[in-house]
């Protein structure tokens, strides 16, 4: 019942949110979404699970409730936790807090319609975690983008409304065709599988219970399956080359905004991946490794490169999201326990980091209200704090040991080296991915010192002071879990590792 | 407890609404002095409601079901009540409701309203009637009282040129697919020699050398159906109709007409003219009606598409809407296994279509009382001016195109994967398609309501009004639209056993 609890506490909270008065919308929904935070701890706390959720393993706090049935199989309230999706739902309750404390400057019309959008995003985020039945998740995945379309297009930056419609129209579109390839799997299934439970439909399909559907015939179908929901997600994620809406909802979105888009909405794309492609059908995934990990690696470069050439903060810290990713999809398609697991533990340092880049630059922008690099120098002499913490950020995006965002890398790369047994020279991959760290750090250096450092300049007409404690606060949070979670990886790492061995034992390496 | 009411009484909900109807008639003749809107509306809301309860009880309780001994037959089996025709009864007298309340602040400025609700409650005891119809005579007449009511209604406004011209449009299209359709009613009755529809079936069997005579009356029938329903080729009256016509009366042509039109279609043909018997006489009506509901849902998306006038777009929206309701009818096939599960999604599509497709109407009657113009621009910000009435059309129009957290995605997907589990992909794959296109047009509404701003600052100054009676009716269409989509079991278990049983 806690599950329905939190879910169904934050769709309340957002309701009060939207009815309260804008002067304090935004205190009224920070207190509120502590509450999530608070019960995602105590989920914590009382987490007992073993193994992967999907391939038969115990899962945390299962709630069954049959809803409907259709076509024979029957479609349930089911949901659960294991060791993949409780860090996600921490990472969400606990960003989220932290999002809405980081709205209050720049946020000044309509906000309590601001908040409770942002809050009814957070329930439904927890649903795509949490939800065990494809189609509760499906209903929950596809409910994030409608308030992601408002908070986009009603508070973003002038070209807002081309930027919402992209981001609204791409991920329409992919998910359509990935629920067209899931569905062709179920039918497939046949009468193998008498409910739309993903722990019921996984494990059919691991005893290859797929058949012939209209003539096709079984491997055909999962390869099919496998492509439209590979391309489906991999437009979420995003990776080159499906992902140009990226940096316009980035950049147009409002700091909050790009801190939820970053931090828990690629996660989805990310999650998704492992939950339906690598885990339901391994064998798939490992015949397509090459083209895989050459959209991983090209993501990684080629994002980066991007990165290099822009002359807007937030476009550069979007563009890295890219690259960033792509380590993700090199982390599951080498099907080793350090790789599917670093690559789900880099989904929960990437949303720390990225949301912590996200919210520094939009402090910067606060003050500045500009984004452009040629436009400022010096910052770290008016708003040092801000600035420090903005270079400590830059530093964990770079990788730097004792920081979250090394030890995810570093597992995604020890786990990747020496896996030539799922993909085929892999080190060479390897490699070639490390490589993206450097340009990271020459994109990320040369900025910095461009905008912080030297002389000040910056043409206003006011005082430029350091920023307010409520900008800064948050800021500081995010970068103690950083450095938390890069000092003791265990406290996620664990038990992801102990629910990514069955997905990496579930491929046949060999073959 | 409805076991010992008499038999009679089963036809207690279309009592309901006749006698609702008089009763207004009556206030307005013997006492004008008290014939106020308001007092007009409360009473012919009253009784949609009332009928709606018996409605809901009589389900509930299995009237008619054949756990409770099997469908009611009354009058000398001319009427014949089941779980359908209480489904869609419910249907008929939740946008009956809706459409009365609405209607009372749209009219507030009207002489004399009183006709008005009468009108409504006379074409909604019309299509109850028509819900029991178990003869072809019957069929008929309760056609034609839905229909004449509903040609005046268009043409309520007497003084504006677009209602008047959209009723004459609308009552010629009608008078010619109600004379095709009574021809069809009497070559069918001069090949099988019955008009009870399981005497006609029976007719069919056994149909021999007039399969010809029984064949056009057959085709002549569909077109009095697609009349109707607004479906290709009998559909070109909608768009001017549900533009010129008052907005509450669009909202109720548009929804309850074409869900009645669906009724008779669900039961005459299949009760009538079983696929089986059909075809071993040489008359495939399955797949004129697969041919038919692809290209109403083609056109209809398409037409709407282009559309600048937000009312002209639901008005093609809802020709599409026909189009993937009459998959019902064109993915069954002779014994086909999923045959109820087809027809019970299309059922319940219509029943939450009722809801959205009402509710995104009523928006517009809102639009037309507070007098913010037509048009996509015309709406653009009105999110800033009336946040909540424009939140609930959002779900409306999200609902419509069939997005997951809405229960159209259900009716919709229900529907699909029906026809797909009894062979029809082809069909399937259209509707799809079609959705994925709707989602454009859709879209835009939202788009203009909250994203983009008014033309000028004065635009919005219009939106002066909070009208209780429109916002009541729009806002409960929006929530039934929502809890629709957790509450879909039992909606789609009651359609698919009423489905069934005509099988």
């Amino acid at each position: 019942m806690i599950i329905e609890a939190l879910i169904g506490f934050t769709f309340v909270a957002a309701l009060l949110v939207l009815l309260a008065p804008n002067e304090w919308a935004g205190r009224l929904a920070f207190a509120l979404s502590l509450v999530p935070f608070v019960g995602s701890l105590y989920l914590w706390s009382g987490f007992e699970a073993g193994g992967n959720a999907l391939t038969g393993g115990t899962i945390a706090f299962e709630s069954q409730i049959e809803w409907l049935e259709i076509g024979g199989r029957s479609v349930s309230w089911f949901v659960g936790l294991d060791g993949i999706s409780l860090p996600l739902v921490v990472l969400t309750t606990f960003l989220v807090p932290l999002a809405i404390v980081s709205a209050w400057t720049p946020i000044d019309t309509r906000q309590s319609q601001f908040y409770g959008l942002m809050l009814f995003m957070e329930a439904n985020l927890l649903g795509v975690f949490m939800a065990l039945d494809f189609f509760l998740w499906f209903i929950f995945w596809e409910a994030v983008l409608v308030p992601m379309y408002f908070l986009i297009g009603v508070w973003g930056g002038p070209r807002r409304k081309y930027a919402a419609i992209k981001f609204f129209v791409y991920t329409n579109a992919a998910s359509l065709v990935m629920f067209i390839g899931f569905m062709a799997l179920v039918f497939g299934l046949g009468d193998s599988v008498s409910s739309f439970g993903l722990p019921e439909i996984t494990q059919a399909l691991a005893a290859g219970e797929l058949g012939m559907w209209f003539g096709i015939p079984p491997e055909t179908l999962a390869m099919a399956a496998f492509l439209a929901m590979f391309f489906g997600f991999a437009v979420k994620v995003p990776v080159v080359p499906v992902h140009t809406w990226l940096p316009d909802a980035h950049v147009e979105a409002p700091t909050p905004v790009s801190v939820m888009l970053a931090g828990v909405l690629l996660k989805m794309g990310t999650y998704a991946l492992l939950r339906f492609n690598f885990t339901m059908l391994p064998d798939q995934a490992s015949m397509l490794a090459i083209p895989i990990a050459v959209i991983a690696v090209l993501s990684v470069i080629y994002g980066a490169m991007l990165a290099l050439a822009q002359k807007d903060l937030k476009r550069i810290v979007a563009y890295s999201s890219v690259s960033s990713m792509g380590y993700v999809i090199l982390g599951l398609v080498v099907f080793t326990e350090y790789g599917v697991g670093g690559a789900t533990f880099q989904m929960v340092a990437h949303g720390l980091i990225s949301g912590l880049m996200f919210m520094a630059v939009g402090v910067v922008y606060n003050a500045t209200h500009t984004r452009m690099i040629d436009d400022m120098a010096g910052m770290a002499d008016r708003m040092p704090i801000a600035v420090g913490i903005l270079v400590a950020g830059a530093f964990a995006y770079m990788g730097l040991p004792l920081m979250a965002g090394f030890a995810g890398e570093f597992f995604i790369f020890v786990g990747a080296f020496g896996a030539d047994a799922a993909l085929p020279y892999a080190p060479v991959f390897t490699a070639l991915a490390m490589f993206g760290i450097v340009i990271v750090a020459g994109y990320l250096l040369s900025a910095m010192q461009k905008t912080l450092f030297g002389p000040f300049r910056l043409e206003t007409d006011y005082e430029v002071g350091p920023a307010p404690f409520h900008d800064i606060a948050p800021l500081g949070v995010l970068l103690a879990a950083i450095i938390v979670l890069g000092v003791a990886p265990d406290l996620f790492f664990e038990m992801i590792r102990d629910a990514a061995l069955p997905v990496v034992e579930g491929v046949s390496v060999d073959g | 407890m409805v076991d010992q009411l008499p038999q009679w009484a089963a036809l207690a909900p279309v009592l309901a609404l006749a006698a609702t109807g008089l009763l207004l008639l009556l206030i307005d003749a013997i006492k004008p002095s008290s014939r106020s809107n308001t007092s007009m509306a409360v009473t012919s809301a009253l009784g949609a409601l009332v009928s709606l309860a018996l409605t809901v009880w009589f389900v509930v309780a299995g009237t008619g079901h054949e756990d409770t001994g099997g469908a009611i037959y009354l009058l000398a089996d001319a009427i014949k009540v089941d779980t359908m025709a209480l489904f869609f009864t419910a249907i008929f007298a939740s946008v009956t409701a809706l459409v009365v309340v609405a209607a009372h602040d749209y009219f507030h400025d009207h002489e004399s309203p009183a006709e008005f609700y009468s009108l409504v409650l006379f074409s909604a005891t019309g299509m109850a009637l028509l819900a029991v119809a178990n003869s072809l005579a019957v069929v008929f007449v309760a056609l034609e009282m839905v229909s004449l009511p509903s040609y005046a209604l268009v043409g309520f406004l007497k003084k504006n040129r677009g209602s008047v011209e959209a009723s004459l449009k609308y009552f010629l299209v009608g008078a010619v697919s109600s004379a095709i359709f009574v021809f069809g009613i009497s070559l069918v009755y001069a090949a099988t020699g019955s008009l009870i529809l399981s005497d006609v079936a029976e007719g069919i069997e056994s149909v021999d050398g007039l399969a010809g005579v029984a064949g056009v009356g057959i085709v002549m029938m569909i077109g009095g159906v697609a009349f109707k329903t607004a479906s290709v080729p009998f559909h070109f009256w909608a768009p001017e109709a549900y533009e010129g016509a008052p907005a509450p009366v669009s909202a109720y042509l548009s929804s309850a007409s074409k869900a009645a039109g669906f009724v008779v279609a669900f039961r005459v043909f299949t009760e009538a003219f079983p696929v089986g018997a059909s075809l071993s006489a040489g008359i495939d009506w399955v797949l004129a009606f697969g041919i038919l509901a692809v290209v109403t849902m083609t056109l209809g998306n398409f037409a709407a598409v282009v559309q600048t006038n937000v009312k002209r777009m639901l008005a093609y929206s809802s020709v599409g809407h026909a189009g993937y309701a009459l998959i019902g009818l064109a993915a069954i096939s002779a014994g086909g296994s999923g045959n109820d599960a087809v027809m019970g999604a299309a059922m319940a599509h219509l029943l939450v279509y009722g809801f959205m497709n009402t509710g995104a109407f009523l928006f517009v009657a809102m639009a037309e009382r507070w007098g913010v113009g037509r048009t996509f621009e015309d709406y653009a910000g009105l999110a800033k001016r009336a946040p909540i009435a424009c939140v609930a059309m959002a779900v409306f129009m999200f609902s419509l195109a069939g997005l997951p957290p809405f229960a159209g995605f259900f009716s919709k997907y229900f529907l699909f994967m029906g026809a797909i589990d009894n062979g029809f992909v082809w069909l399937a794959a259209v509707g799809a398609i079609n959705s994925v296109i709707s989602l454009y047009y859709y879209s835009r509404v939202v788009k203009a309501m909250f994203l983009d701003d008014p033309s000028s600052p004065s635009a919005l100054d219009a939106v002066d009004v909070r009208p209780t009676g429109l916002y009541g009716a729009v806002i409960f269409a929006a929530v039934a639209t929502v809890l629709l989509l957790p509450g879909f079991g039992p909606v789609i278990e009651t359609a698919e056993a009423a489905a069934a049983a005509l099988f």
